[in-house]
Order: C-alpha cells, then structure tokens, then sequence
C-alpha cells in the first residue's frame, strides 16, 4: 500500500495549480463564464501543451504512462479553480471508451487527437426519460449495411457545444432498460441528422440537448462490440465518477478555507464570528467532510482497476459520500457567509453551485446508495453460495 | 499510489493468521471485547503476545515494538478483527507505556515497559475528577513533595477497570500557585496497592462495572515515579491523549461488527423476508458501511504520514470522532436488527453453570447493554466536543 504521489504526478499538480492561479482567477473565470462561447480554447490548448491529456494514458497508447491517479490531481485542481473546461467528458470519457475498446485504427484517429487537444470530445449518455440508468436507453441504431442509423435525443450533454465529436450510447438490439443490446458509437457532431440547442448550465458551463435524427455512420464507428457496450460504459462511468469526486474535493477544500477566512475578517457583536463556538464547529465539520471526500477519492480511484463488484461498490460508495459531503460543505458555506453568500459577486456561491451540480452528475447519492446496496446483496448471496 | 499488498506483506498476513488461530485463548473465542470478563480472561491474549513480542506493535523497536510497517499493523488489526480478539488494553500499552519511553528515564523504562508488553502489570488512568472531565486542567488532586516522596490527596472518577490495576497513572497539581491551570501538574506513577488508595464501583448504564472512583488519601508515592520533570505533566498528558486517540478509530472492530450485523438481519425476519431485504434497513446498513469505508482510508492516509514520521498530530482527532460515532450508529443498528428480544435482561437470568442465556437469539443478549454502554464512546478520550475545539485550534487556527 502506497499513498505517494509519483514525481510526475507532483510536477502534473504544480504546475497545473500554477497555470491556474496566473491565469484563472476568478474574475477571469467569470468572463469566459459569461462570454458567448463560455469557455476559451486557448486555454484548452494550454492545458494540452502541459501534458494532461496524455498523463491519464499508458505509453502503449501514445500518452505519459499514467493512470486514473494523474486524471484525480488533474481534477482537483479544476476543482479548486471552477475550471469548466470539459477535461472529464473529453479525456475521461473520450479517451476512457478509446483506452478501454478502441480499435488500433480508432485509437490512432480519435485518442492522438484527444490526447493533443485537437479533438474534444462529449458524451451522451443520458436521455429526459432515463434518469441515471445507464441501460434506459431510448435511443436506436439500427443495422445499416456495414453502417448504422442512429435515432434519439440525448440530454443535458456536458461540453457538447465545445465539442466536434459525441460519444453516443444506443440501442442495437434489446429491449428498454436491459442490460445487453447496448453499443456505443463515435458520432461527428457536424454529420448529417445531428441537431443540438445549446445552454449555459446553472454551475457556468455549457451543455447541448442532441437530438439524433437519421444519423448515418459507418461499422468504424462503433466501440467494442455490437450490444456489448454496457459493461464497458459502466467502468468509463466509474471512472469519470473517481475523477468527478476529485472536482468536488478541490471544490470543497476551497469552499471550505474561504469560509475559515471569512470567520476571522466578519466581524458581529464586536469579535470575529470565527470566534463563537458554534460555528467553530461547523467548520471542524466541514473540514471532516472534506478530509473524508479526499479518503473517498482516493478509495474509488485506486480500486477502478479492481473486480466488477469490488469496483462499482468503490464508486457507488464515493458518489455517495462526496454527494452528501459535498452538499453539507457548500450549504454550510453560504450559511456562515451570512448575505455575502448569497450574491454573485463572492465566489463561494459558484463552488456551492458546482458542489451541487457535481451530485447530479453520473448518478445522485439516492442512486449510488440504492446501487451499493444492491452490489452487497449480491455480495452477501454469493457468500452464501 | 497503490493498494496493493507485496508478497511479503501477503505473507505476512498468512503468518499473523496461522497465529491467531493456533493460539487465540479457546475460552475467550466469541466473547468479543465484552465489559464483564475476568481480569485472566482480559488478559489471556495479551499475555500470549507478550511472549511473542506483538504486544505493541506500535512501540519503537529498542523498547519492544515489532518494528512492522502501518500497512503490516493494518494487517495485524484485521486479522486479530476476524476472530474478535480482546486485545491487550490502551492502558499499559497505548497510553502510559509511550509516555514512558518518551519521557522516563533509563530506570522507569526497564522497570515498567517490561511488564506492560508482557500483560504482568495491569495500568490505570487517573485523569478525570469529579470537577474535571473536559476541563482537564481544573484539575485538583494534589501532590506534595514530603522529602523523598509526594503526598497525594484527592479524587479521580472515571477509572476504567481501575478495580483489576496494579499501577496507575496520575495527573496531579504540584504546584498550586502556577499562573494557568495547564502549569503545575505533574505526571505520576502510583502502586495502586498503596495504602490509602480506594476504589469504588460506579455502575453504568449497561449494569456493568467497568468504572471507578478512586480515592486517595495521604497516598505517599517515592518521587522518582513521577515522569519527566516536575509541573510540565499537562505535556505528557496531552502527548499520551494523541496517542490514545490514533488507535481509537476501531476501524476494524467495526468492519467485523458490521459483517455480524449483516448476519442478524439476514436471520431476522420482516413480513415473512429477511430483514436485510428491507430496502429501508438495508440502506442504513449501506450508509454506515460507506461511512466506515471513509474513516478507514483516512485512518490509512494518517497511519501513512506518521510512517514518514510525522507522529500523530491533530488530525487523529477526526479519527477519533468519526471512529465513535460509527461504533455508536453500529451498536444502535445491531439493537435496532434484534427487534423486540433487545428488552431482556440477561443480568435479570441466574447463572445456571451453562452459560446460555435461556431466552431469545444468541445475538440479541448484549444488543442493549452494548448499545448503553457505547455512549461513552463520544465522551471519553476527550469527548467529541473537545476533538472539535482541537481541530479548530490546530488545523483551522481559529
């Protein structure tokens, strides 16, 4: 057992925390937030030049040898600064589908790109009707020739406005909400039949509505095999939650020492509030919860490489405790900030936003506890057998 | 970073194992680490580790630690976990005997440290008194050097298993006049078969007896049991209260409590189904278990740092809470999975010779006394309000 983080690793954090204090500070943020694309592709590029594309993947594939350890640092430090540019749905999710099932020549194509910054990546998963099941899928893709067509509407699809490329989750056999007949597909948002209305979320990102209408694409497009495609986008899905936990980590840690900060300078019946016993605790709480969610992500993150089982649980179990950590650290933030908390101008609303948006995102605490639950019956049923 | 286990520490965990099982006490399996053993059966596993030198894992090597690495303690507690071992207790082992080492001199180390890893001499702790509990300092008892010796007058309460102990530890005021409360205590040994030492049962809650009052009356001590120097006790006090609190997580102890609880609601029975298929109970469970999973890893995170030697710092305090305030949630779970057979007194049925409790499951006998009883959890060792007042201090400098 090793809790150290590799020299790389180190290097990846520092100058990452660098590059974004310099250029990411929160005025900043809050112009690329408002401004019309919301987001700033130099910005993207400069986060490629700094290696973290490429940090996640093995040398094998073209990239620095790392793992999901190097995809968390990368994360916490997004978290810490309100970054919204798409490193979960492009490099975790993209290049997490590509590492896992990608063909040689769909690595050579769409991982170089991915992992240099030429291409970004979004995915659709989710559907208005699916919830958080990943199997409940309404949308088609029919056999086409050597092709398939792919109908539906996918919804609320993080980064899909930055995006040129789409990961799509589909039908090709099965019905609704059963596990096989899934496949997944590599969509070009520019193809024929794709649509998309696109939106700034509440938490100062933006996502796209898709709506799939006739798409045409070809048998290369297709990731793994034909109706095979649940299992592999359960494991990218843990992954991209080990690596949503770490945003939330950053996120709390900040949200949390600006309220320390806070206490010390408010001043209420002549002494700093920092001072009364009652909030005093709060914030022992607080930080509790953040030095929990930190032991929940590491947790999570080291066992993605373990048993299906052993695995899911991890993420089932982080999701869970960072979903309510997360909510108590931002709740408690705004309460302790008084009136100040509850306006724009201050950042601690914006991490309390993204700390509630992050719940949300690839399942909520009802979803992951039912989950969990659920793994440890079966768990339990095998230990019978 | 990385969870792996290397292939010594694999066989490490199989030595460690083929040793529990070839020589964990017979009539102490199943007990647990129940309040109301025997002082050899408290004892009998410690003792068997004595002779092994396993008796304090976390000792430094030179006083007869085992010199194991964090992942090889965390090894070793839950392997003694899976059979429920009643492991030496903090008193000698995890309280006075790091004191000991770190401050004593050459002569109290290899009159005392001996003993405690062998299980010969059973220690208490003479903290708390009845005007002093979280306000340590307040404390009143006195000592009053008498050429060779001090006097010590005064009242300790809270003294666990105290009625079992041939030392105790004492935190005692030598010098009255000191400008704060933390000056002038001083860290003490005293043969609890001292004349004028006396030791009252307090009965708790659960029935049980497992604190005292202990008096003391013109106790004359020789001054060489005090440790380190004169008035500076409040450092060794709050040195061997960081101590204490590391090992306090029982991470686990709760694990294996948690898999017992699992059983009791797979045999207690709702609406025909077992109970762990209620989806309501069933998620308390899930809740506690992530709960547990989160101290676990911050307790390996900790255990980390300090074999970087970084000691226990402040931070144990979130172990500590959190620690408890999971025994305390699996306690009331496990009374809450036996339903209605919590309500018999198993005090209240008369010893027979057979040792069986005549009515309801095995499982449910100490469901309520346990659960009285874990309510200390959150109060002793610093009560869980003191962690927070800790935390605030040292980590948020408020």
């Amino acid at each position: 057992m090793d809790f150290n983080f590799t020299e790389e690793q180190t290097m990846i954090r520092d100058s990452l925390a660098r590059l974004i204090r310099e250029q990411y500070d929160f005025e900043t943020r809050m112009g690329v937030v408002n401004s019309e694309s919301g987001w700033r592709p130099e910005m993207w590029a400069q986060f490629a030049e700094l290696g973290l594309f490429m940090a996640p993947f093995s040398e094998d594939d073209g990239g620095l040898g790392g793992g999901p350890i190097d995809a968390m640092v990368v994360m916490e430090e997004f978290g810490k600064g309100l970054v919204v540019e798409p490193f979960v749905p492009s490099v975790v999710c993209g290049g997490g589908f590509l590492k896992h099932a990608g063909s040689a020549a769909q690595k050579e194509e769409h991982l170089q790109a991915i992992m240099g910054g030429a291409s970004t990546f979004a995915f659709a998963y989710a559907e208005p009707r699916g919830r958080y099941n990943l199997a409940d899928l309404e949308t088609t893709a029919k056999k086409d020739g050597a092709g398939y067509v792919l109908n539906g509407h996918k919804a609320v699809v993080i980064g899909a406005p930055w995006a040129d490329k789409l990961i799509v989750t589909a039908r090709t056999g099965g019905d609704r909400r059963d596990a096989g007949g899934i496949s997944v597909f590599i969509v070009d948002k520019d193809a024929d039949g794709v649509t998309t209305r696109d939106y700034p979320t509440v938490d100062g990102r933006r996502a796209s509505e898709v709506y799939l209408e006739n798409v045409s694409v070809g048998a290369d497009a297709l990731i793994g095999g034909e109706g095979e495609g649940l299992p592999l986008i359960e494991q990218v899905v843990d992954e991209a939650i080990a690596a949503t936990c770490a945003e939330a980590v950053g996120a709390m840690g900040v949200a949390h020492q600006m309220t320390v900060e806070y206490s010390r300078q408010r001043k209420q019946f002549g002494t700093p509030i920092g001072k009364f016993q009652v909030l005093q605790h709060r914030m022992v709480d607080m930080f509790m919860e953040h030095e929990q969610s930190i032991s929940m992500t590491y947790m999570a993150t080291l066992k993605l490489g373990e048993d299906e089982v052993e695995r899911k649980k991890a993420a089932s179990a982080a999701k869970v405790r960072i979903g309510q950590s997360g909510r108590f650290v931002g709740q408690e933030s705004i309460q302790i900030h008084g009136g100040m908390g509850m306006t724009e101008e201050l950042a601690v609303g914006h991490y309390f936003k993204r700390l509630t948006m992050i719940d949300s995102e690839f399942g909520n605490v009802d979803h992951h506890m039912r989950r969990y639950t659920q793994l440890s019956a079966t768990d339990l049923k095998a230990a019978a057998e | 970073m990385n969870l792996e286990f290397s292939p010594e520490e694999i066989a490490f965990r199989e030595e460690v194992r083929a040793f529990i099982e070839e020589n964990y006490p017979e009539e102490l399996k199943g007990f647990g680490s129940r309040e109301d053993l025997t002082r050899d059966q408290f004892l009998a596993w410690h003792k068997v580790l004595g002779k092994k030198g396993w008796s304090a894992p976390a000792w430094p090597e030179k006083y007869g630690g085992t010199g194991w690495t964090s992942t090889q303690r965390y090894i070793w507690s839950e392997e003694n976990a899976r059979v429920d071992a009643m492991m030496p207790l903090p008193f000698g082992v995890s309280m006075v005997g790091p004191v000991i080492y770190t401050f004593g001199d050459d002569e109290q180390k290899a009159r005392y440290l001996p003993k405690i890893l062998s299980g010969e001499e059973w220690w208490c702790q003479g903290y708390s008194e009845p005007g002093a509990g979280s306000d340590l300092a307040s404390l009143k008892t006195t000592a009053v050097r008498d050429g060779d010796h001090y006097v010590i007058n005064g009242q300790k309460t809270w003294t666990t298993l105290a009625q079992h102990a041939d030392w105790g530890f004492f935190l005692c005021r030598t010098d009255p006049d000191a400008k704060k409360p933390q000056e002038g205590i001083s860290f003490i040994l005293v043969d609890m078969t001292t004349p004028g030492i006396e030791v009252r049962p307090i009965i708790t809650i659960d029935g049980g007896h497992e604190v005292n009052e202990v008096w003391l009356t013109n106790v004359r001590v020789p001054v060489e049991n005090r440790v380190g120097e004169e008035n500076q006790g409040w450092t060794y006090a709050k040195f061997l209260l960081a101590h204490e609190r590391s090992g306090i997580a029982g991470v686990a102890r709760s694990k294996r409590g948690i898999e017992r609880l699992r059983n009791i609601a797979s045999t207690e029975v709702l609406d025909g189904e077992p109970l762990i298929n209620d989806d309501s109970f069933a998620r308390k469970i899930s809740q506690l278990e992530i709960d547990l999973t989160a101290l676990e890893f911050t307790e390996l995170r900790t255990l980390a740092r300090e074999s970087e030697g970084k000691g226990p710092g402040p931070e144990s305090s979130i172990l500590k809470v959190k620690g408890t305030e999971i025994q305390q949630r699996l306690t009331e779970l496990t009374l809450e999975a036996v339903g209605t057979y919590g309500a018999p007194d198993y005090r209240g049925f008369p010893e027979d010779g057979s040792n069986e409790f005549p009515i309801g499951p095995d499982y449910a006998h100490h469901s309520a006394p346990t659960y009285f009883n874990f309510r200390k959890t959150s109060i002793y060792g610093g009560s869980n309000e003191i962690q927070r007042n800790i935390i605030t201090k040292m980590i948020l400098g408020l």
